[in-house]
């Protein structure tokens, strides 16, 4: 007997993991398995799961991949490639009803398969990934049994998350948090946020027990709140509040009066107090909190906000964890701002350029220069109809929008603003006549609704430097563009014979004429080049933007503000122009974040007053663009 | 007083009369009416235009911005007083009487829950006294007119930037009325401007009401402006015009004389735009964006700029024309292959227009009654 027990005791023990297989759990908890739910299974997967039975893993797999059926006599089978086999993989015949677990059974068995999945090196990824999305401290001493058999990075990352978390020992999450360093990864900043949770407790003798993050003064949340708080902690009696007031006097209320009192002259707060106060001498109402009583019971006590966690150490090691943290994150948001910022600016300067070149070379505004860039839009959603790749379609659509654009901008010259030359407002009015035509037009061609001009496939993502920074490619690309264009138009200006004539015109036109150039022509080329770049700007802008007839008028009074603000005639003014405003929209909106409408106000009033300083502009030039 | 002012006068209290006496007989409907009378209100903006544009020869593409100004002004009152009726008629029922408190939680819940806030704003702070309201109308706009002007001509922001300057001024407004934060609605604006608070005459009455006031204002107004640009005034204010370096160097206070011309004007068009939304009913930010006021100097330079009636003329005849043809009423032409439907070629014709306005009719229409002998 004496050796005996302990070897039944043994046997016993070895029992439950050898003796009852993953097919007995199945079929002792048939029911529940039938009709799961995410309360009442968990016990029955891990069972399955602890069973030891190597045919465990595919039972789970297969349920979780909705495989599991169950025949007519009560048989479980798994279904694999069309096929249907028993528990053990011998083929069965029959009609199964498929098993189908719901999206929280399925998180809870895919949790389970875990242990399975470490194992496999093929399938560690997805068990991370399973872990991640439903961590549970049982998780942890798998993740280190897996450790111990191989080294995994991935693993091994995990179960430092997994350890700051659930890890009993104090020592070990500290060091886990510590190892982290000010990584900027989003899920070690989901593990450490919830660690740094505080609740806000408020007691009357003395500060509350816990661990507390720090005391909050009464000033700080104001004496209403403050007060609340100990209301709904049952540590003061309420204050009267009007609804409650109304309520209590209306309960009250005999032959017309309250307490004597005719209901009709409680019309004010004070005539009601008074009527409260007369219930309150009677006894007919409770007593409600005094502002003297409320004074007392808040002198006396305590607002502390205390943190779920109870270890000193681990909360002080994570808030300074996620102090390093939020310098990194500041920095690289500042970082982010700035590229969001240079993006912008290169649409501003993309819109602008065109007008640089129209209203700065020969001084003439173009209000319809916004539809130009609409030109270019419906181009290119145009183009898209007919050509379905998307990258052959821009590389058709960019010089196609130059071209027509450029055409209707020397057409636009010809027919109406060489015969305005000598009166600049009315260019204006006539070219805004233009502009509400060629709107209704685009609007009768193509409707009313937003057209979709798709970027190709390498333009869409973004760039990811890590958590925190990323940007479009569409926007690098709208900067290389931008650039692309700064370089053309310099080269055009300062290289061809073109740009030396429209200087010379530019700063003196009858004196030009007598050198030989023919300004009338000069101006209708500028005046195309300029409506041809808006064109391409157009494709750009469509790119990211919504196309609708209207979209030229969102950027034509920035394009303005942008060459006003830069220096009329100056490309290098509406490049300046263009970084500032920018710079300056990004700034804004990151002050105000909740508000794009508020930046672009401030934003204006801040041009106006700028405007107030520099009237010619960041550059001024001097010459027939400087005007009268 | 020149001819052509009593003439313009005579014809409005022609007018005036007719409409009253065709309203009174129901031979034009209550909305016609009402369409008369912000005609006459959108002519007073038209004259107020002219007056700075086609006179002093600032091109201001902002003036509708004081002209919706003046309506969000007035409709603060339309509705705060009305929503206080509604909410004094609902809570008047209760056993307890309604606290000065709960009635203005009331409005509030009334007028901004759709901007999910109960709280009254402080720029609402006046909206309760119909006579603090109406000083806010000129004050205002006029305020905002002079600090902005002030801004602009001391720095010697002339032409084309001006016409931009004031046109941001204008869209920074709107941007800024499109927030819900704003304390003015969002994009909801102001609803419900028709009702008269305190008035149970009928509408086709409170509308031949607001007519005569048109009326009045628009008569008063053309008074005003012919005042202004008669005169040493009006003579200075042309040269200002014509060259404002040479008027400065014979001494003018040229920016003084800009600065008093472009209040003057904004007042006018606030006060415009005070009896023009109770008459449309509902003003939001949209009417502030720079379009309308780049129509406003459409209307004035098809009617002739530098004539005063002209400017009423243009008003009037596009302002009609477009509801006209916008509103469905236009015939459309079947060509056989396609059918123009004004509907969507107004706009297009109403551009054309203008191109041609521009480069062959630099006066306009009103251009036409100089070939009158005088």
């Amino acid at each position: 007997m004496q050796f005996l027990l302990p070897l039944l005791l043994a046997v016993m023990l070895a029992f439950p993991a050898a003796a009852q297989d993953a097919a007995d759990v199945l079929r002792a908890h048939r029911d529940q398995i039938e009709r799961p739910s995410r309360m009442t299974i968990g016990p029955v997967i891990d069972e399955l799961a602890a069973s030891g039975d190597p045919a465990a893993a595919r039972i789970l797999a297969a349920w979780e991949e909705r495989r599991l059926g169950l025949l007519p006599d009560g048989r479980f089978v798994i279904e694999e490639d069309g096929t249907l086999t028993d528990l053990t993989g011998a083929a069965v015949g029959g009609d199964a009803s498929m098993l189908r677990p719901n999206a929280g059974v399925r998180g809870l068995i895919a949790s389970a398969r875990v242990r399975f999945q470490l194992a496999d090196p093929a399938k560690r990824a997805e068990a991370l990934t399973a872990i991640a999305r439903n961590p549970a401290p049982e998780h942890l001493p798998l993740l280190r049994a897996a450790l111990a058999e191989g080294d995994d990075p991935a693993m091994a990352r995990t179960e430092r998350l997994l350890t700051i978390r659930f890890d009993p020992d104090p020592a070990a999450r500290v060091a886990a948090i510590q190892s982290f360093g000010a990584s900027l990864a989003i899920d070690v900043r989901a593990a450490l946020n919830p660690i740094l949770a505080t609740t806000r407790v408020v007691s009357l003798d003395g500060p509350p027990p816990g661990n507390i993050a720090r005391e909050v003064p009464v000033d700080e949340i104001g004496r209403t709140a403050a007060y609340d708080l100990l209301v709904a902690a049952d540590l003061a009696p309420a204050r009267l509040s009007p609804e409650g007031e109304r309520a209590a006097l209306l309960s009250h209320v005999e032959d017309g009066r309250i307490a004597g009192i005719p209901v009709a002259t409680l019309n004010t707060r004070a005539a009601r107090d008074a009527a409260y106060e007369a219930l309150e001498a009677s006894g007919a109402v409770p007593p409600a909190a005094t502002e003297d009583e409320v004074d007392a019971a808040l002198a006396a006590a305590t607002i502390a906000d205390v943190y779920a966690e109870p270890e000193e150490a681990v909360t002080d090691a994570a808030r300074a964890a996620l102090r390093g943290i939020d310098t990194k994150v500041g920095l690289m948001r500042f970082a982010d701002l700035a590229m969001d910022a240079v993006s912008l600016a290169s649409i501003y300067f993309l819109a602008a350029i065109g007008l640089a070149i129209t209203f700065g070379v020969i001084r003439v505004i173009n209000m319809a220069h916004g539809e130009f860039i609409m030109m270019g839009a419906y181009i290119g959603y145009a183009v898209q109809q007919v050509v379905p790749n998307y990258t052959l379609s821009l590389v058709i659509a960019l010089p196609l929008a130059f071209a027509v654009a450029f055409a209707a901008g020397v057409a636009l010259e010809r027919l109406v603003i060489r015969h305005l030359y000598r009166r600049p407002l009315e260019t204006l009015l006539a070219t805004f006549g233009v502009s509400i035509m060629l709107q209704q037009l685009a609007k009768n061609i193509f409707g009313t609704q937003a057209r979709p001009l798709t970027a190709p496939g390498w333009l869409s993502g973004s760039l990811t430097l890590n958590d925190v920074v990323s940007i479009s490619w569409i926007r690098i690309a709208i900067f290389v563009l931008a650039l692309l264009f700064l370089g053309l138009y310099l080269f055009i200006m300062r290289r061809t014979r073109l740009g030396l004539e429209v200087r010379a015109v530019q700063q003196n036109p009858s004196m030009a004429a007598s050198m030989g150039i023919a300004p009338g022509r000069i101006n209708m080329l500028a005046f195309g080049l300029g409506s041809g770049i808006a064109g391409i700007a157009g494709v750009a802008i469509g790119l990211f933007a919504q196309v609708t007839s209207e979209l030229g008028q969102q950027y034509i009074v920035q394009s303005f503000m942008t060459v006003v603000v830069g220096g009329v005639g100056s490309i290098f003014g509406t490049l300046a122009g263009a970084a500032l405003i920018g710079f300056l929209q990004k700034g804004i909106e990151w002050m105000n974040p909740s508000n794009t409408l508020a930046a672009q106000t401030y934003m204006i009033l801040f041009i106006i007053i700028f405007i107030q300083f520099r009237p010619r502009g960041i550059i001024a030039l001097k010459g027939r663009a400087a005007g009268d | 007083m020149r001819r052509s002012t009593i003439i313009f006068l005579a014809a409005l209290a022609f007018l005036t009369v007719l409409v009253t006496v065709l309203a009174g007989t129901g031979l034009i409907s209550t909305s016609f009416v009402k369409t008369l009378g912000m005609t006459l209100c959108l002519c007073l903006a038209a004259v107020a235009m002219d007056v700075v544009w086609g006179y002093t020869g600032i091109l201001s593409l902002g003036h509708m911005a004081f002209f919706a100004l003046g309506g969000y002004l007035i409709g603060m009152w339309l509705m705060y007083a009305r929503t206080e009726a509604i909410v004094v008629q609902a809570l008047s029922g209760q056993t307890l009487p309604p606290t000065p408190e709960e009635i203005r939680a009331g409005i509030g819940g009334q007028l901004f829950g759709v901007v999910g806030s109960t709280d009254i704003p402080w720029i609402w702070g006046f909206a309760h006294a119909l006579p603090l309201q109406l000083a806010l109308v000129v004050l205002v706009p006029g305020l905002l007119a002079a600090v902005f002007g002030w801004l602009a001509f001391r720095s010697r922001v002339t032409g084309v930037y001006l016409s931009i300057l004031t046109q941001a001024m204008t869209l920074a407004l709107a941007l800024y009325l499109f927030q819900n934060d704003s304390g003015l609605r969002g994009n909801n604006g102001l609803s419900g401007l028709q009702n008269l608070p305190g008035v149970s005459a009928p509408q086709s009455v409170t509308a031949l009401w607001l007519f005569w006031a048109s009326a009045a204002a628009l008569a008063a107004g053309y008074l005003l402006a012919a005042y202004v640009v008669g005169g040493t005034f009006g003579s200075v204010i042309r040269a200002i015009r014509d060259d404002e370096q040479r008027v400065r160097f014979l001494g003018y206070p040229v920016e003084g004389f800009k600065l008093f011309v472009f209040t003057l004007t904004a007042v006018i068009a606030a006060i415009a735009g005070a009896l023009y939304y109770p008459q449309a009913g509902i003003v939001n930010p949209a009417e502030m964006m720079p379009i309308a006021s780049i129509y406003l100097a459409v209307w004035v330079a098809i009617g002739g700029r530098g004539r005063l009636y002209g400017a009423v003329l243009g008003a009037a005849a596009v302002s009609l024309l477009s509801s006209w043809f916008t509103g469905g009423r236009a015939p459309s032409i079947p060509l056989g292959f396609y059918t123009i439907d004004w509907v969507d070629w107004w706009q297009v014709l109403l551009g054309l227009t203008f191109v041609l306005v521009t480069l062959l009719a630099p006066k306009g229409i009103g251009g036409l009654f100089d070939r009158w002998p005088k």
